[in-house]
């Protein structure tokens, strides 16, 4: 059979065969086209498929699968040339275009599967990031307890607020069965409970502080977690089934010398309060890190705000106290003054009182001394006298006592002469000293200056009744008295080591020591020999009479003076010395006008006051030379006058007592002369006293007068009075300051 | 005049010296040095004063007139001057020499020649007036009177 493309019968009617394939061409055919269909429609529903043209040249395969199966049925009967052509064409291209897929899938395949561990990953990645942010959360809720918690804390300063607030909020935070805190007790060996949270009183429990589990606690800085069935833990009212967990962190209890800016309390502190924190029973709730961390975040915060509590409190302690003793003193001040003023009007009073009839009583008698007596009268009269005057001085002593001691006595400071005070003293004391056949010596240092400044009276006061002392407990032997200027060695002596004087240039410390070969005083009485009213029991003491309150007036005396007086002894029998320093001022040379004229020594007023006495004066000026003349021959001395240089060069002899000398003349001649003078006689009490008569007193005429060696200055225009006065006190001391 | 009048009149003459400021207690000084060893002593000291005061300011006159003027002779002069007059009382005349003094430390030739005028002025014053006064005095003794005090 040649194939020929004539029409073959249509519906060949045996052919089942060829029905079925022609019924499955048909369903696969649109199976075929119904797939592309599909595919464009969720393709076009979704967005992201990334591979479109794939899709095209998928359905393009599809489609002409389909075009295929479907021109396929038209060859099942005979059919024209055409439809062959067709059938072939499709064929073809549906060949070309799955080779084209196939070649191509092999390419995308592998692709499309990656894409699908590319979102497992990323689903992986978001759980993770899920994960941290519920940590990240929860941390944050932790951080904002916290912070509320340490605001809630913090916001008071009153310690019982404090902890009260801190288990409250705590239990809040974390939902806490029950919170408990122990404070070490004042003995530090026990815990004492001292805050819960639902037990409104805590009992007072205690718990000894060594407990091993404790250790452990205070041992760590974290929270610990611990046994429910340890002592601390077991507050809670018992008949639970299963207790929550229990948590324990240690509370530093910082005092204020723990404040150490680079080591923080772990270093430093010794005391730790315990707080423990219970999570309900029954509830299988665990611990976890986030709240431990904020357990012991909140410890620390807690144990700052007790320190600023603590030291609020102990401020205010301390401020009361101050308070209450402020109110004390003031009181207690104000009583010492009334009582002072108390003591001071008695004694003004008892003063006069006192005075009156003793002065009445000493006056009266002194008189009837004078009277016509008979011995026993007279010794009668004697004995009144000197029990009176005796009571005098001890109402005087006491009156003088007291105000030494409440320091309103002052010294009235003057300028005196030394000398003359030692000398009256030693006047004073030489009778009874020779009634008891005493030998009295007074040895005054050269380099002691004759005059000083100080209160001549209280220093006359001091030296008599030291010496007096001295006269008193001794039955025979000698008294030695010597005085002399400290010098910078001896100025710290071992007996006085509080005692550091300093000499300045304008004081000088004078040390007085009196020695006498008495009775003696044995070492552990003379501590007491200043103290007031005490007497050292030897009968010599007893019927010596006085009253003891001498020496202590001394002391006194000698503190003003900012001196210091003790007593040596070498014990009974041996003797003592009584050595005391005080204070002087020097008197300041050429500058004090009213100096040193001494108006005890009575001098002769009368117109001859000075008879013969032989002055040399040297004056170039006629006038001035006549009227000095004048003066001189008027008090009664015998003058000679010069008026140059060389005639009183010639002249001056060792009888000539004085010489004055007119020194104002512009040049130095004068002082020459003083100078020859001074070569000329060697012994200086052969040498005549050279006073310089000057018109000015500057300081240079004063300098250079004293170097040469004069003794004195007299301004110039001189009256009578002053001449007079200065000739006298001339030949008193054979030295004159100034006299203006 | 008889005796009462002639020593009010002497006592008058006395107070106004001071109260013019010719005299000053130096001068009281002086009457109180005169008793009967030294009767005279004030006339005396005058006389001496009036001497020597002349003597130097002729020698001052004598040196301000020279071409090269030695103000230390002068000066020493001056000084001397004040000197003698501070001694019997004369305070004007010593008020003078001080400020003569300055000038010639300033060597100041107006100043002095100026001052000169005015010491010749108040030297031949209480020159006057001293010997009005030793005149008065001499009549009261005369009279048979004594000097009040």
């Amino acid at each position: 059979m040649d194939s020929c493309n004539c029409i073959e019968p249509q519906w060949p009617p045996d052919d089942l065969l060829m029905k079925y394939q022609y019924i499955s061409d048909f369903f696969i055919a649109l199976a075929y086209f119904s797939i592309p269909l599909e595919l464009i429609y969720f393709v076009k529903k979704s967005a992201v498929f990334p591979y479109r043209w794939v899709l095209v040249q998928f359905g393009a395969f599809i489609v002409l699968c389909g075009a295929t199966h479907l021109i396929n049925l038209w060859t099942f009967t005979m059919h024209t040339r055409t439809v062959a052509m067709v059938m072939t064409t499709a064929k073809v291209f549906t060949a070309v275009v799955s080779c084209a897929t196939a070649l191509m899938l092999v390419h995308i395949i592998p692709d499309l599967l990656s894409v699908k561990t590319r979102e497992l990953f990323l689903k992986n990645k978001a759980a993770e990031l899920d994960r941290e942010m519920g940590l990240i959360r929860t941390q944050e809720e932790t951080g904002r307890h916290v912070r509320m918690l340490t605001h809630e804390i913090r916001s008071t300063l009153d310690r019982h607020t404090i902890l009260k607030t801190t288990l409250v909020e705590l239990g809040r935070t974390l939902a806490l069965e029950e919170c408990a805190l122990w404070m070490p007790t004042r003995t530090g060996l026990e815990l004492q409970l001292s805050y819960t949270l639902r037990q409104q009183n805590p009992v007072g429990y205690t718990v000894p502080i060594h407990l091993p589990v404790i250790n452990q606690v205070f041992s760590s800085s974290h929270a610990v977690k611990i046994s429910p069935k340890c002592p601390v833990a077991r507050i809670r009212p018992a008949g639970k089934y299963m207790p929550g967990e229990v948590v324990a962190v240690r509370v530093p209890l910082l005092h204020l010398s723990n404040f150490q800016i680079n080591d923080w309390p772990e270093l430093s502190t010794k005391r730790y309060a315990l707080m423990v924190l219970m999570l309900p029973s029954d509830s299988a709730r665990q611990w976890h890190a986030h709240e431990l961390e904020l357990v012991e975040v909140v410890a620390d915060q807690v144990a700052v705000a007790l320190s600023h509590a603590a030291i609020l409190e102990e401020s205010m302690r301390a401020r009361d106290l101050l308070m209450e003793q402020n109110v004390a003193l003031d009181l207690a001040r104000r009583e010492a003054e009334t009582a002072i003023r108390a003591r001071n009007d008695f004694l003004a009073v008892m003063n006069h009182e006192m005075r009156t009839p003793m002065h009445a009583i000493i006056a009266l008698s002194s008189l009837l001394q004078e009277t016509e007596l008979t011995p026993e009268q007279r010794l009668m009269v004697e004995t009144i006298l000197k029990s009176s005057n005796l009571l005098s001085t001890l109402i005087n002593d006491v009156l003088d006592l007291s105000r030494l001691e409440d320091g309103s006595l002052q010294l009235d400071l003057g300028t005196f002469n030394l000398f003359a005070v030692f000398r009256e003293v030693l006047n004073l004391i030489k009778p009874i000293a020779s009634v008891k056949k005493l030998h009295v010596s007074l040895n005054l240092a050269p380099d002691l200056p004759e005059y000083a400044i100080g209160d001549e009276k209280r220093l006359m006061q001091t030296i008599l009744n030291v010496v007096g002392n001295a006269v008193k407990f001794s039955k025979e032997g000698s008294i030695s008295i010597t005085a002399f200027v400290t010098k910078s060695e001896l100025l710290r002596d071992s007996q006085t080591p509080e005692f550091f004087p300093v000499p300045s240039d304008n004081h000088f410390y004078l040390r007085v020591q009196v020695k006498d070969s008495g009775v003696g005083i044995s070492p552990q009485d003379i501590p007491k020999l200043f103290t007031k009213f005490a007497q050292t029991q030897s009968t010599a003491t007893r019927n010596s009479g006085g009253s003891g309150l001498g020496l202590a007036i001394c002391k006194r005396f000698v503190n003003l003076m900012e001196g210091h007086i003790w007593i040596e002894s070498e014990g009974l029998g041996k003797g003592c010395t009584a050595i005391f320093m005080v204070k002087l001022g020097i008197p300041e040379r050429l500058n004090e006008p009213k100096l040193p004229f001494m108006p005890k020594v009575p001098t002769n007023h009368g117109p001859t006051a000075f008879p013969g006495l032989k002055v040399l004066v040297m004056d170039e000026n006629g006038v001035s030379r006549m009227v000095t003349k004048g003066l001189l021959v008027h008090l009664g001395c015998d003058v000679t006058m010069v008026s140059s240089r060389e005639e009183c060069l010639r002249v001056v002899s060792h009888e000539h007592k004085v010489v004055f000398m007119d020194v104002c003349v512009p040049g130095m001649d004068g002082y020459e002369v003083a100078i020859r003078i001074n070569e000329k006689f060697t012994k200086r009490h052969e040498r005549p006293i050279i006073v310089a008569l000057t018109g000015n007193t500057d300081k240079v005429t004063k300098e250079n007068c004293m170097r040469v060696g004069m003794d004195g200055i007299i301004l110039k225009p001189v009256s009578l009075d002053k001449m007079r006065s200065v000739l006298s006190d001339l030949l008193e001391h054979r030295v004159l300051f100034e006299a203006i | 005049m008889d005796l009462v009048q002639l020593q009010r009149q002497f006592v008058d003459y006395r107070t106004s010296l001071y109260h013019e400021g010719f005299l000053d207690e130096q001068f009281t000084q002086l009457q109180e040095l005169q008793d009967e060893n030294n009767p005279d002593f004030v006339v005396e000291v005058v006389s001496l004063f009036f001497e020597d005061s002349e003597r130097l300011l002729n020698e001052l006159a004598r040196a301000l007139e020279q071409q090269s003027i030695d103000y230390k002779r002068i000066d020493a002069h001056v000084h001397q001057l004040k000197g003698s007059s501070s001694s019997i009382g004369a305070q004007r005349v010593q008020k003078v020499c001080i400020a003569f003094r300055n000038y010639c430390e300033e060597q100041n030739v107006e100043g002095c020649l100026k001052c000169l005028q005015q010491v010749w002025h108040e030297y031949s014053l209480v020159k006057t007036k001293l010997e009005s006064l030793f005149q008065l005095e001499q009549q009261i003794l005369t009279a048979g009177g004594s000097i009040p005090m």
